[in-house]
């Protein structure tokens, strides 16, 4: 009684301040469910490359560089310390001392140096082995004509040097992707192809147990190097669970996660109800949704047709057809990507001048076309907004509503697709660096047959700019290189190979025993969905 | 006998590899690139390559067939290029729980089927028989989605009599079961009570009456087995509606099955997971219904087996 009494008298006087009740500091203990619907593909770094599996394989392995939970920025991982030669062309790394894998064994340079010489190795297929390219040797790798890259160099059990065949800015980045990982030799020499089924590595936690198709279970790793992290004991994905089924489970306190997020059926009521207020999470995806226009098909190879296509569209009702889970873009990065321009206005949404740009054109009677879309909800009915938006300038559009991998094809043939509205295949970014929005997708290197240049758009000057931002590689100078990158962009805009239409942001809903330093970790930008290092349970003994 | 087995063993047979043909060379015309899946968005046309001759996928397609039936003939289902794992180990994993709920749903369909159709036809032209055939009608018409939804909705959500999906206990089957069960159930029901009607106007069954055998003995020993002949029939027929019908089931109750991994699989356009699963599946439907035929007979002595 009179610990209550204490309690509300407290309670009273900081409402009285004005201040917020304490919240009470994470503890570590505790264990949590999220559920996903479709099973963990891999859990192999080299090799997991989708949302699901990404954080996971994050939480399960450390690399060389992290970045800060819930933020963007740049963190040391298991490097102590780093040096970068004036020219940009040598990194050096010194590893932390005493960081074991969870098979008991000290983590060394030879680890880190194995781990990228896998990586690359076309016999690991991955994904990922062309993030490396800038490494010195990586082609002759690439090739089959070497068996490990000549610019890792292992200098001490405790410093790897790593030189590049050109500056590279983003190479830190690189380092921080999960294809960076480090995985002890000896494991992956015992599981062969089956290592991502049994991963061992050393990050915060451990594979406990893995029954295909039903769960998951990691385990806090005791030996973790990162002094009181992570906070959660235990961490149950159950997978196989409808997104629809997860929500009501999560209203049964079964539940602590819905991994695929509100189901879009429920999204508005959940978003109405006041008990869910306090426990959904949002943030912005470093994504971008688009049209692309093909710039090898006639007209669209004339840019006042391009232009034209970019003031006819309506964003605004697009947004709206998605239940405002967006915000409307009006360039190629996404908000929250250095580089991105808050004050660039874009292409207005005026069907006039439109139309007398396509007048201008030659094309004042209109012309025909077709607008490829993947054909899963709700892309076909953005399609058909998007058709009566052109219709209404003279531009008839027919729908190719098609399989994801047909549109991906089709994409990426020269003389196919003249537009594309990217729906379920958008671009988003690898790591928080706005090269990743250039190169694959507009540079000219990726405008080729099978790539995912699918505007076909080769801009020889820009990629000139590009390859300059890209040697600044000096830290300090980051503002410096994120206006060339800024500048670049502005450029691409004004040739309008693309109709950038919006920016997806993230809700996440968590129980409400959860939590974490900062609600931006459950929609981090990098441990992608979720940096499970940090959440605690309220509730932890 | 001896040459009715081989025969059909040698039909099966050709079926299976007609059936893997077909399938491959379906998959074999889809526009997807598994090369391009596997080297990733950002990958030069160098390493997309080097990976397609890894995979022999720059063989021509007939190469490629036979190598695959080669490996099949050794047990080898390939390996998911998604998941990067042995497509049947996979399948093994998957494999009891789908059977379980096939058990589970056959249970359901010869229970409820069966219990309908025989107090129907027992009960002709009454309101009872009306009441039953519109919810064997029901049963038939209601599509798998909705009613899985439903009755999680209504039994494990309102009611909390079961689990919200899931698996690992008899609780966790009932819904699930029930669900894939229903279906089959209602057409059961409508093939039972015509059947029996068809039998009990038979003269034999006059005759039995008519030497003073009790009603029960007249339907449990005379008229049931003839009457459940083509239900039998059935039964074999069903798995292969059974195989379309966990892909749905499955992923609306989270039962980790062959029919989860293949919906996965088709999302993912993970060629060898499909391949294998078609395959697999197109062995138990073939088995099924062999096996419908060898069981016939000792039903029915009339029938032979030729």
């Amino acid at each position: 009684m009179n610990l209550l009494r204490r309690g509300l008298l407290a309670g009273a006087a900081l409402l009285a301040l004005g201040l917020p009740p304490a919240v009470a500091a994470p503890r570590q203990g505790g264990a949590m469910t999220v559920t996903y619907k479709d099973d963990v593909a891999t859990l192999d770094p080299a090799i997991g490359y989708d949302w699901q599996n990404w954080s996971m394989i994050k939480s399960l392995f450390s690399r060389l560089m992290d970045y800060e939970p819930g933020t963007a920025t740049l963190a040391k991982d298991l490097a102590d310390s780093f040096e970068i030669s004036p020219d940009g062309r040598t990194y050096a790394f010194k590893i932390h001392r005493g960081v074991k894998f969870t098979n008991g064994r000290e983590v060394t340079a030879e680890d880190v140096s194995y781990s990228l010489n896998r990586a690359v190795d076309p016999k690991t297929q991955s994904p990922g082995a062309s993030f490396f390219h800038a490494v010195k040797g990586y082609d002759e790798v690439a090739a089959g004509k070497a068996t490990s890259l000549s610019g890792v160099i292992v200098v001490d059990p405790y410093t790897i040097r790593i030189e590049l065949s050109q500056p590279d800015a983003t190479f830190l980045h690189v380092l921080g992707l999960n294809f960076a990982s480090v995985v002890p030799k000896e494991e992956v020499a015992k599981y062969g192809a089956d290592f991502g089924k049994h991963p061992v590595g050393s990050g915060a936690f451990r594979l406990a147990e893995w029954s295909l198709g039903q769960r998951l279970v990691l385990e806090r790793n005791k030996d973790y190097f990162k002094p009181g992290l992570p906070y959660l004991d235990k961490i149950t994905f159950e997978v196989g669970q409808e997104p629809l089924v997860a929500l009501l489970r999560l209203q049964r306190g079964e539940v602590d996660i819905p991994g695929d997020g509100i189901p879009p059926a429920k999204f508005l009521d959940v978003m109405k109800d006041p008990q869910y207020k306090s426990l959904i999470v949002q943030g912005h995806q470093l994504q971008t949704g688009y049209v692309t226009i093909k710039n090898t098909i006639k007209p669209f190879d004339d840019v006042r047709v391009r232009r034209a296509v970019n003031m006819a569209i309506n964003k605004e009702r697009i947004v709206r057809i998605i239940n405002g889970r967006a915000a409307i873009a009006n360039q190629v990065l996404p908000p929250g990507m250095p580089g991105y321009d808050a004050s660039y206005k874009g292409y207005p949404y005026d069907t006039a001048q439109a139309k007398a740009l396509l007048k201008e054109a030659g094309l004042a009677g209109g012309f025909s076309t077709e607008l490829y879309v993947n054909n899963t909800d709700p892309n076909p009915r953005i399609a058909q907004a998007i058709q009566q938006d052109l219709a209404a300038v003279g531009i008839k559009a027919s729908i190719k509503s098609l399989d994801q991998a047909n549109v991906i094809a089709a994409g990426g043939e020269p003389d196919q697709a003249p537009l594309i509205w990217s729906g379920g295949m958008a671009w988003s970014a690898d790591f928080p660096d706005p090269s990743d929005f250039y190169g694959p997708i507009l540079g000219c290197a990726s405008a080729t047959k099978g790539g995912w240049n699918w505007a076909y758009y080769c801009n020889k000057d820009l990629d000139g700019a590009a390859t300059e931002a890209d040697a600044i590689a000096d830290p300090a100078k980051a503002d410096e290189r994120a206006k060339k990158w800024g500048g670049i962009f502005t450029r691409i805009m004004e040739d309008a190979p693309w109709v950038p239409i919006f920016n997806e942001t993230r809700y996440t809903i968590h129980s409400a025993r959860i939590a974490g330093p900062d609600d931006a970790v459950f929609v981090d930008p990098v441990h992608t969905p979720i940096n499970f290092d940090v959440v605690y349970a309220k509730d932890a003994q | 006998m001896a040459s009715y087995l081989a025969r059909r063993l040698l039909q099966s047979v050709l079926i299976l590899v007609g059936i893997s043909l077909i399938t491959f060379a379906l998959l074999y015309l889809l526009p997807a690139d598994p090369a391009r899946q596997i080297a990733g968005r950002s990958a030069s046309a160098d390493v997309v390559a080097s990976i397609r001759h890894q995979l022999g996928l720059d063989q021509p397609f007939y190469l490629q067939y036979l190598h695959y039936a080669g490996r099949l003939l050794t047990g080898d289902l390939g390996r998911s290029y998604v998941q990067r794992t042995d497509v049947a180990s996979l399948i093994v994993a998957r494999l009891p729980p789908t059977l379980l709920l096939m058990v589970g749903a056959i249970t359901t369909e010869l229970v409820l089927g069966l219990g309908m159709g025989i107090a129907a036809a027992l009960n002709r032209n009454t309101s009872f028989d009306r009441a039953l055939m519109v919810l064997s009608f029901v049963g038939v018409s209601a599509p798998q989605f909705v009613l899985g939804i439903l009755l999680l909705y209504v039994f494990a959500v309102r009611l909390g009599w079961f689990p919200i999906g899931g698996y690992g206990s008899p609780q966790h089957l009932v819904l699930p079961a029930l669900t894939l069960g229903i279906l089959g159930a209602g057409w059961y029901a409508r093939m039972m009570r015509s059947s029996l009607l068809d039998v009990l106007q038979q003269d034999y069954l006059r005759t039995a009456h008519a030497k003073g055998l009790g009603g029960a003995v007249v339907l449990l020993r005379h008229a049931l087995p003839n009457a459940i002949l083509p239900i039998i029939a059935m039964i074999g027929l069903d798995i292969g509606t059974f195989m379309s019908g966990i892909v749905v089931v499955e992923s609306v109750y989270g039962w980790p099955g062959i029919g989860q991994l293949t919906w996965q699989a088709i999302q993912r356009v993970d060629i060898p997971i499909i391949m294998g699963v078609t395959l697999i599946s197109a062995c138990a439907i073939v088995l099924g219904n062999f096996l419908a035929d060898l069981i016939a007979p000792a039903i029915d002595p009339r029938i032979k087996l030729r």
